[in-house]
């Protein structure tokens, strides 16, 4: 056992968050130095949330020193439980506050998924006002954001957030790390009930057999029942290669991203802001999705400052047949879901195509034609989905149907 | 021991204030004084030179010529913000006269004149009566301060003067440029500032002006926005400001995601309320949120070819872009926050430079703030009722003036664009731990978890029904505050001793600021 441990961060610069030294002994009880910013505020509080977790633990004996930036409570709580895990590396329990009402939500696999926004795990600064900006998808992220000295602690953060966090019904994803570390990652948020786990790196089907088998192994042991979908993120030439086998390895996968920082390393190739260098691969993976009858979704875009650069990104990548973004700031996702409207004509057909479609299923009829033109069911879909993600965009409103029949 | 009443808002306030009686606020247009207003002595052009040459070698000189003494009230104004280097210099000179027990009586105070703790503790400032900003504030809230401080909005801060509540013995005015004959401006000269609307009412009603520059220039002086003929010295000195702390080169927008959340959403909440429309006026400051909120308001303003009648500044290179893309006719400007809006004063025909007496002051026959469509303000605090605090934090420290804030409120719209907390601190609040503005005069709160309109204001309710704006009661953004932060927050706690009194804007006392406990 180490007697002296941290966690956390300190400093001006640092918001939202808290650094907690520990110095667990023998004798002399427990005692707390709390530095606060909300003191007077909160301070009987984070000194009871404090004592409460230390008695979970078992500790009698402990000096805690706190210097606090405004940390929640569920940041408080995991920057602790960091630090008894550093000074106690055999405790396994995990000290869980209460979930908040009405934050799990569900989530279907063909939901939209135009905008997911990356939210470093070990930040939770971030990941409080996330779920305001409307993304389709969050990611609490453990991989690339999170330094390896820092891994067990983000695990931590990501689960009680999960718990604690209201995300506004954006689908709750975590990236987790490379295999095999990611696995352990699977035992801290499976039971937190993530809506998608993304797997990084992915290059072959036996990784996502492995990761599929950890998921029902949790989820078997936590006793607990909801799907969780995967979103498998193809990094490499190997990955590219395999996407196939990846996109069809489990019935949980609802989509294959991608990921260009990595891959154009792998084929020794510069990344450019105009992309042939991955044409390629985009293409491949975006045929693989398809093959499977998932969704396949593009890469981030970098620069957070060029709006008018991220519109033309989504529009090539919308072109190509990609249905998602990745989002690095969440002044982006406005922009993503803007882009990925149908547009005005296209918009236009659609609803025709669905009214004829309606009309013909009052009709008991089997075959939708619109003017002499037989509609095949496939286009339906489409036109459907089309729809679908105009009323998402703000284009349509539910009853656009009536409005449309008075004219 | 301090005497107490209850006042109309339901906070307990001081009877009497640095021994002098004070009235109790008694609701919003319900106090109506009689009588006449300061009387201004008589003056003879033969006390002064013919040749119009008032200057005198240094600040100490004019001080003394003044008739410095102890217990004396020195202004100031704060058109050069956390760039001023004259007030310190004032009671420099005042500790080395061996004056003592001043009342400093400034337009605001910054950060830049944490020096003056010093002349707070020797005994030769008694007290301050104007807005502290930060580290006097922090000095107040413990309790160090020999008298109450008097928190007075712009307006609030003439209306003293001109109805003889605070008389002022000496007058300085710093001014960028000036001529011997006391003439000066703000729109000219190294240490630019803009206006110099602020030290108006000192110059008309001070028993004696000194008026301090950098840039002496031979008579006349245009524009005078201070007029010589109010002035009894004039002081050169080296530097006056540091050009870099008075106006920014560039004002900025904000970066936070939050916030340019809540500016999109203010805009929208104007457009939806049917605010936004031909001929239409506001105001917003030059905080990082109200600036964003005008650039989204402009883009909205172009979209839709709708031009403003007057936009109310502090000015900022956004408003000026306004200007002159013709998006409104005039800027009416009181104090001038970056280089460009200088610099549009100086040389645009419609950027107005006006002052607390035509904005402001509410013992007068009407003026401008209550014409206004919609004005954007901030805030530390804002309860259930829709009462805000903008002096205090919620730890109960005074950390913040008034400014024109509590004049704004009388806009046809009031709308506050604030967090619904910072960290864990929250701002929508049970009750507010200083009342600085009455709930019936703030309409709208806009926070980055939706917007909560004042009950009171069913039309604005209706204009927005529809609308799809995330609309929610006060108590759902509190309760969800209250959720995310960890449940309510504990009340600060504080002595019972007095440390400011905020003055609403017709001189009636709305609350006072206590002592800090110690922890």
């Amino acid at each position: 056992m180490k007697s002296h441990t941290q966690a956390g961060k300190k400093g001006p610069d640092v918001r939202s968050d808290c650094w907690i030294g520990l110095e667990i002994a023998d004798s002399g009880g427990i005692s707390v130095d709390l530095q606060s910013k909300v003191a007077s505020l909160y301070g009987e509080s984070i000194r009871k949330l404090i004592e409460q977790e230390l008695q979970f633990f078992h500790i009698e004996h402990a000096k805690v020193a706190i210097e606090d930036s405004g940390a929640l409570p569920y940041t408080i709580a995991a920057r602790l439980e960091a630090a008894i895990k550093r000074a106690m590396p055999e405790t396994l329990t995990e000290f869980l506050l209460p979930v908040e009402d009405g934050i799990r939500t569900q989530t279907e696999r063909e939901r939209f998924r135009r905008s997911r926004l990356y939210l470093p795990g070990n930040d939770p600064k971030l990941a409080i006002n996330a779920g305001i900006h409307n993304p389709d998808g969050v990611i609490l992220d453990l991989e690339d954001s999170v330094s390896p000295d820092e891994k067990d602690a983000a695990r931590i953060l990501v689960r009680n957030a999960l718990r604690a966090v209201d995300f506004y019904g954006a689908e709750r994803m975590v990236r987790i790390n490379q295999l095999p570390l990611g696995l352990a990652d699977l035992e801290a948020v499976v039971p937190q009930a993530p809506n998608v786990i993304l797997i990084p790196k992915v290059e072959s089907a036996a990784q996502i057999y492995d990761v599929q088998r950890k998921i029902d192994e949790v989820k078997y042991n936590a006793g607990v029942s909801w799907d969780i979908y995967l979103m498998p993120i193809i990094e490499s030439a190997m990955g590219a290669m395999k996407a196939l086998e990846i996109a069809q390895a489990s019935p949980e996968i609802v989509a294959l991203a991608i990921g260009l920082e990595d891959y154009t390393a792998d084929i020794g190739a510069e990344r450019t802001l105009e992309g042939k260098e991955s044409l390629w691969m985009r293409g491949a993976v975006l045929n693989a999705a398809r093959a499977a009858g998932i969704q396949p979704i593009d890469t981030v875009f970098s620069d957070v400052g060029d709006e008018d650069g991220l519109r033309a990104s989504v529009e090539e990548a919308k072109s190509l047949g990609f249905e998602g973004k990745g989002c690095i700031h969440p002044r982006q996702i406005r922009v993503v879901h803007e882009a990925f409207a149908p547009g005005e004509a296209q918009l236009e057909k659609a609803k025709r195509i669905v009214m004829a479609f309606q009309e013909a299923q009052a009709q008991g009829s089997a075959v939708v034609s619109l003017g002499s033109k037989m509609i095949d069911p496939p286009v339906v879909k489409r036109a459907l989905h089309t729809i679908a993600l105009a009323e998402r965009a703000g284009l349509l409103n539910d009853n656009w149907m009536e409005e449309a029949d008075n004219g | 021991m301090a005497e107490y009443t209850t006042n109309a808002a339901g906070r307990e306030v001081l009877t009497e204030i640095n021994g002098e009686a004070a009235v109790p606020y008694k609701g919003v247009g319900k106090h109506r004084p009689e009588g006449n207003k300061a009387p201004r002595p008589i003056r003879t052009n033969a006390d002064y030179p013919d040749s119009g040459d008032k200057r005198l070698p240094d600040l100490k000189t004019a001080l003394k010529e003044a008739g410095l003494r102890d217990g004396m009230t020195i202004s100031t104004h704060h058109h050069f913000r956390n760039g001023d280097l004259v007030a310190n210099q004032i009671f420099d000179a005042a500790a080395e006269l061996g004056v003592k027990d001043l009342r400093w009586f400034p337009s605001a105070s910054f950060p830049c004149h944490a020096p003056l703790i010093e002349h707070l503790d020797s005994g030769v400032i008694h007290h301050i009566e104007g807005s502290m900003n930060g580290p006097l504030g922090d000095y107040a809230s413990q309790g160090k301060m020999r008298g109450l401080g008097v928190l007075r909005s712009h307006g609030g801060r003439y209306q003293a003067i001109q109805d003889g509540e605070v008389h002022i013995d000496i007058a300085v005015i710093a001014a960028p440029t000036s001529d011997p004959f006391g003439n000066c401006n703000g729109v000219n000269g190294p240490s630019v500032c803009g206006g110099l609307g602020f030290a108006l009412a000192d110059s008309e009603y001070a028993e004696k002006v000194i008026v301090v520059t950098d840039n002496l220039v031979p008579f006349p002086c245009v524009p005078w926005q201070i007029q010589g003929n109010n002035v009894d010295y004039v002081v050169e000195m080296d530097k006056i400001g540091e050009p870099a702390k008075i106006v920014s080169g560039t004002t900025n927008i904000t970066k936070s995601p939050d916030r340019l959340l809540i500016a999109e959403l203010t805009a929208e909440f104007v457009r939806a309320a049917g605010i936004l429309k031909e001929g239409f006026s506001f105001q917003a400051g030059a905080g990082g949120t109200a600036l964003a909120f005008a650039i989204f308001l402009k883009e909205m303003m172009k979209e839709s070819s709708i031009r403003a009648r007057f936009v109310r500044g502090g000015s900022t290179r956004y408003l000026v872009e306004m200007l002159e893309e013709g998006l409104t006719d005039y800027i009416l400007d009181g104090q001038t926050f970056d280089l460009d809006g200088v610099r549009s004063m100086r040389d645009n025909p419609r950027h107005i430079h006006t002052n607390p007496f035509v904005s402001y002051n509410y013992h007068n026959k009407g003026n401008i703030a209550s014409m206004i469509d919609a004005v954007v303000l901030g805030a530390t605090e804002v309860d259930v009722n829709f009462n805000a605090n903008v002096v205090t934090h919620s730890d109960g420290r005074l950390l913040h003036g008034i400014g024109g804030w509590q004049n704004c409120l009388f806009s046809k719209c009031t709308i506050l664009p604030i967090p619904s907390f910072r960290d864990r601190i929250p701002v929508i609040v049970d009750e507010v731990t200083t009342l600085c503005g009455p709930g019936e005069l703030i309409d709208v709160i806009v926070t980055e978890r939706g917007i909560a309109i004042n009950p009171l204001r069913q039309d604005l309710i209706d204009a927005t029904k529809g609308s799809g704006l995330p609309i929610k009661t006060i108590h759902e953004l509190k309760a969800e505050v209250d959720r995310i932060c960890g449940g309510p927050p504990a009340k600060p706690r504080f002595e019972d001793t007095p440390i400011a009194a905020i003055k609403w804007v017709d001189g009636t006392v709305i609350d006072v600021v206590k002592q800090l406990a110690t922890p």
